[in-house]
């Protein structure tokens, strides 16, 4: 398969990008699109020139790691996939495919297509966590969960934090990310009790890194590669709203 | 309580669903108020119906309520999307926005304008026009004077298409940011929302239409 590469290029986070055109041939439809831009940089080191700088470390889709915006889709056209798990198949022959790192204001560039996704730490740091030590994995039932809770709690916490909920987003909204960090931790009897601090923690910490806010468009949920539910969005609005209506601070 | 709502992202999602679901409510009335319009009688039953909505107390202190609630959900939007704008200081070169989202959630901001204008429209002609001035007419003839009138009566008709699109999103949208999300009811909640987002604006447009054709029979 051959393909031409429209492809975002820029030398550090200070300057000016620009879109930089490739011609790729001889490319197995059954590559991934990471392997794909494998092969396109190692024609471009032949050529002495500067490799195209892009994030990846499992290529299986299970870090959160990679992530390209793909012919204005976050992560390409398929549904439920990282950018890793992409294969060229999904393409056409010839097709022109642009590539664009995530936009956000909270997840600036640093170079070509990798952003700087260190905002979704720093929102972690504020409360997605037990603060007491829970000890080491207890024997198996001794705390009794309903499977139907402990699925919900896994779908939410199945989150890679990959940031494709942002990048979908049309006001950039890390409503996604943050809220699968709430319910999945909200669910479980170790983290309940924390569940209204850390609502609040994290809501704050979300809106100082300069993310957007939500206005229920499904974008997110629809572009995330490990499904996450806007069912989860809503809890955390529940519990946002528990904390308003109920705290005892005037 | 005001505060911690105001200044949180999420809080003022809260406030624009709180107020948008007031206004639906509005709407309703609104709407339910104006059938009179149809009745048969030359107006009399709608003017009378106008009279005492524009005197009676407790319904002029329901008016300031809804003046502030739709100015809460103006400012209130307007902060949010001008956070939202800044939120992607560099836009994309392509954007797919079909593939995951229904149109109407993409342009609230357009839609939302546009009702405003036409609201200021709106209320030009009929409250203004008959609360601060003398009118020289009845309600009923202003409202059949404006509407026998081709360019304001389509006016209003596009208006009330573009309502319909700002309800759509907005109706169901105002549940989940409540956090009122549940296999069982959000699948009727949506279904509800397209209804009423056509229900109320044809009930309105069917006004416009009426006494603009009307006109022509004798």
């Amino acid at each position: 398969m051959k393909f031409k590469l429209m492809i975002w290029r820029q030398q550090d986070p200070k300057s000016k990008g620009k879109f930089v055109t490739y011609e790729i041939t001889n490319i197995s439809p059954d590559m991934s699109f990471l392997e794909m831009l494998d092969v396109l940089n190692e024609e471009l080191t032949k050529n002495g020139e500067d490799t195209i700088a892009f994030s990846h470390d499992c290529r299986e889709g299970i870090c959160g790691s990679c992530g390209i915006y793909i012919n204005g889709r976050a992560h390409g056209p398929s549904k439920a996939t990282t950018t890793c798990q992409l294969y060229m198949r999904n393409f056409t022959d010839n097709e022109t495919i642009v590539c664009e790192p995530w936009r956000a204001k909270g997840f600036p560039v640093i170079k070509d297509l990798v952003v700087d996704k260190s905002a979704f730490d720093r929102i972690l740091r504020c409360g997605g966590y037990v603060s007491v030590n829970t000890g080491s994995a207890p024997d198996a039932n001794l705390i009794p969960i309903s499977k139907k809770t402990a699925d919900e709690a896994f779908d939410a916490a199945a989150c890679i934090g990959c940031g494709a909920c942002v990048a979908a987003c049309k006001n950039a909204s890390a409503m996604l990310f943050v809220s699968a960090k709430v319910s999945h931790l909200a669910l479980l009897p170790q983290g309940y009790p924390e569940k209204h601090e850390r609502v609040m923690n994290m809501i704050s910490a979300m809106d100082k890194e300069g993310f957007g806010n939500c206005t229920n468009t499904g974008a997110c949920e629809a572009e995330c590669p490990k499904q996450i539910s806007l069912s989860h969005i809503a809890r955390l609005n529940r519990n946002f709203i528990s904390v308003v209506v109920t705290s005892k601070d005037k | 309580m005001i505060n911690q709502l105001s200044s949180s992202s999420v809080g003022k999602k809260i406030i624009m669903s709180i107020t948008g679901i007031f206004l639906c409510l509005f709407l309703v009335v609104h709407l339910s108020g104006n059938f009179l319009l149809f009745k048969n009688d030359g107006g009399a039953a709608f003017n009378h119906y106008s009279e005492f909505m524009s005197t009676n107390i407790f319904i002029r202190i329901g008016e300031i309520i809804l003046f502030i609630g739709i100015l809460a959900h103006i400012i209130d939007a307007l902060v949010l999307t001008i956070k939202n704008k800044q939120a992607r200081p560099i836009q994309y070169f392509m954007t797919d926005p079909s593939a995951n989202t229904a149109f109407t959630s993409r342009f609230m901001a357009i839609t939302g304008l546009t009702v405003l204008i036409f609201l200021v429209i709106h209320l030009r002609t009929f409250m203004v026009e008959h609360r601060f001035y003398e009118a020289k007419e009845t309600m009923f003839d202003s409202v059949k004077t404006a509407f026998e009138n081709p360019y304001y009566s389509s006016l209003y008709i596009v208006a009330m298409v573009l309502l319909g699109f700002h309800l759509h999103h907005g109706f169901q949208s105002s549940f989940q940011s409540l956090g009122i999300n549940h296999n069982k009811y959000t699948p009727l909640i949506k279904k509800l929302s397209l209804l009423f987002s056509i229900i109320i604006p044809f009930g309105f447009a069917t006004m416009p239409a009426y006494f603009y054709f009307k006109q022509f029979i004798k």
